[in-house]
């Protein structure tokens, strides 16, 4: 039995993050490799990071990963909402409290005392992983179904457009998976908590 | 585990023709091993996730079985009213972007005067349609935008005869599941009944206001601006209609079946 006042993470929150590391994990590196059969940038990804092998394998990887991301998403935001703890958790946050606790984390001044307390960089942090993963399902949304979704597809500018925002979508998000892992590898005892709950 | 196509075995497609298209394939996609062994080395995902180890063949089973589901959930959201977005001929791609299974230089040549469209399968009416009979049919234009499955879209002006009113010339059930195509080319593919009579789909005649040059597909493509590039077939030369899943040249790899947006 766990101890609920000890509880950090409750169980919903642990399985729908690791579910949510291994969709987006998979997504990235198939995206990668669908990327490849047509860049839009002068570069190519090395094939060596890339999944599925052939520009179909990484379609059959993405579009069944894709249902990962989006059904465990919806439950992380379901669980999130109706048990209180996203507003708990994530708010109030202030652009001035944002700027103090940035500055202290330079500074190595940030108090990590209470893990059951996210700082204000880390709720900014975690929003925006959020927000970004929102996008890339929309913009994904256009790119699989452009002429089902016309509204969100004239939102995005068009489907040239929602190719370019799906990659910088993916490429925001990889840039906070980097200082994410960095934050955990400096603090392991929050990887624990994340695994064990408390 | 590529299935070879059915109707070329049928059609007594010469043994030549056969090797030669194999070979194609295993010189093409050295890439589909790599999908294996890349498979592999996903064992840590598939242990994350709880699941047991499971080999090669078995992920690739149940990607494509993921795929199929993937067909009925884009069936289900296919609005048969739902139209493509048309552009401003000021947006058209010129040259066009060739794009095909085989190079340019295998671009099968067409003989006008002796081409026959074959029709079969569940229709009324089965006589094979020549050129002129085609090009007799009311025909409309369109400029829509080609969307690739490596990414890649280009916008381009199509006419031709609405495949709806093809359909209902030759008696077409339009209860049946699949329309099928095979081309001259060997390269053959399906689509489903609604996306058949959708209003944009045309069975292409001229590309960019001229006679559909061999390289778009002489003497006929069906155009279909609700779906991906792989599923419009070029040098259309048989369309037959049923009920039991016919696949296609790129789908029998792995390409999703339904390739719709
Ligand atoms: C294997 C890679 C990953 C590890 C080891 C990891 C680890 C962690 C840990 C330890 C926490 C708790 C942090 C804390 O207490 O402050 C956390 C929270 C979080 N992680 Fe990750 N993470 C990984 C991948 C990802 C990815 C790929 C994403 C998103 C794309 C992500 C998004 C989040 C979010 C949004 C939270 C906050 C969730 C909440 O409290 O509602 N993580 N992660």
């Amino acid at each position: 039995m766990e101890d609920a006042s000890k509880t950090i993470h409750p169980l919903w929150l642990r399985l729908t993050h690791w579910f949510n590391a291994v969709a987006v994990t998979i997504l990235t590196m198939s995206g990668w490799r669908i990327y490849n059969a047509a860049p839009f940038f002068d570069f190519l990804i090395p094939k060596q990071i890339t999944l599925g092998g052939w520009l179909g394998g990484a379609i059959q990887w993405h579009f069944a990963a894709m249902w990962l991301l989006a059904g465990n998403g919806v439950a992380y935001l379901l669980c999130n909402l109706a048990s209180g703890r996203l507003w708990r958790r994530f708010f109030p946050l202030t652009a001035r409290a944002f700027v103090h606790d940035l500055l202290a984390a330079v500074h190595g001044r940030l108090s990590h005392a209470d893990p059951a307390r996210y700082n204000a960089v880390q709720r900014a942090a975690y929003l925006f992983a959020i927000v970004d993963t929102l996008l890339l399902v929309l913009s994904g949304l256009v790119l699989w179904k452009s002429v089902q979704f016309p509204s969100l597809r004239e939102l995005l500018g068009g489907y040239e457009a929602a190719r370019r925002v799906h990659f910088l979508a993916m490429s925001t998000l990889l840039a906070f998976v980097v200082v994410h892992l960095t934050m955990v590898a400096l603090l392991p005892r929050t990887l624990l908590a994340m695994i064990r709950g408390r | 585990m590529i299935g070879k196509p059915q109707w070329l075995v049928a059609n007594g497609g010469t043994i030549l023709k056969d090797a030669r298209q194999e070979l194609g394939r295993r010189i093409e996609h050295p890439a589909r091993r790599a999908f294996l062994q890349r498979t592999l080395s996903l064992g840590g995902v598939s242990l994350l996730s709880g699941c047991a180890l499971v080999d090669a063949d078995s992920v690739e089973t149940a990607l494509q079985r993921i795929s199929r589901v993937n067909d009925r959930v884009q069936g289900w959201l296919f609005d048969p009213r739902r139209l493509a977005p048309t552009y401003p001929e000021s947006m058209i791609a010129r040259p066009f972007p060739f794009n095909a299974f085989h190079g340019e230089d295998e671009i099968p040549t067409i003989d006008e005067n002796g081409y026959r469209l074959e029709v079969s399968g569940l229709v009324a009416d089965r006589h094979p349609w020549t050129l002129a009979e085609l090009r007799a049919m009311p025909r409309t234009d369109q400029v829509t935008r080609h969307i690739c499955v490596e990414g890649w879209s280009a916008v381009g002006k199509w006419g031709g005869v609405r495949f709806s009113d093809f359909l209902r010339r030759i008696g077409a059930d339009p209860h049946a599941k699949y329309v099928g195509f095979k081309c001259a080319d060997d390269y053959y593919t399906s689509i489903d009944m609604p996306t058949a009579l959708h209003p944009q789909t045309l069975l292409a005649l001229t590309h960019d206001g001229r006679t559909l040059p061999p390289r778009h597909g002489f003497p006929m493509k069906l155009r279909m601006p609700t779906k991906l590039g792989y599923k419009n077939p070029k040098h259309i030369q048989a369309i037959f209609v049923t009920n039991t899943y016919p696949g296609g040249y790129w789908e029998d790899q792995g390409y999703n079946w339904f390739g719709g947006s």
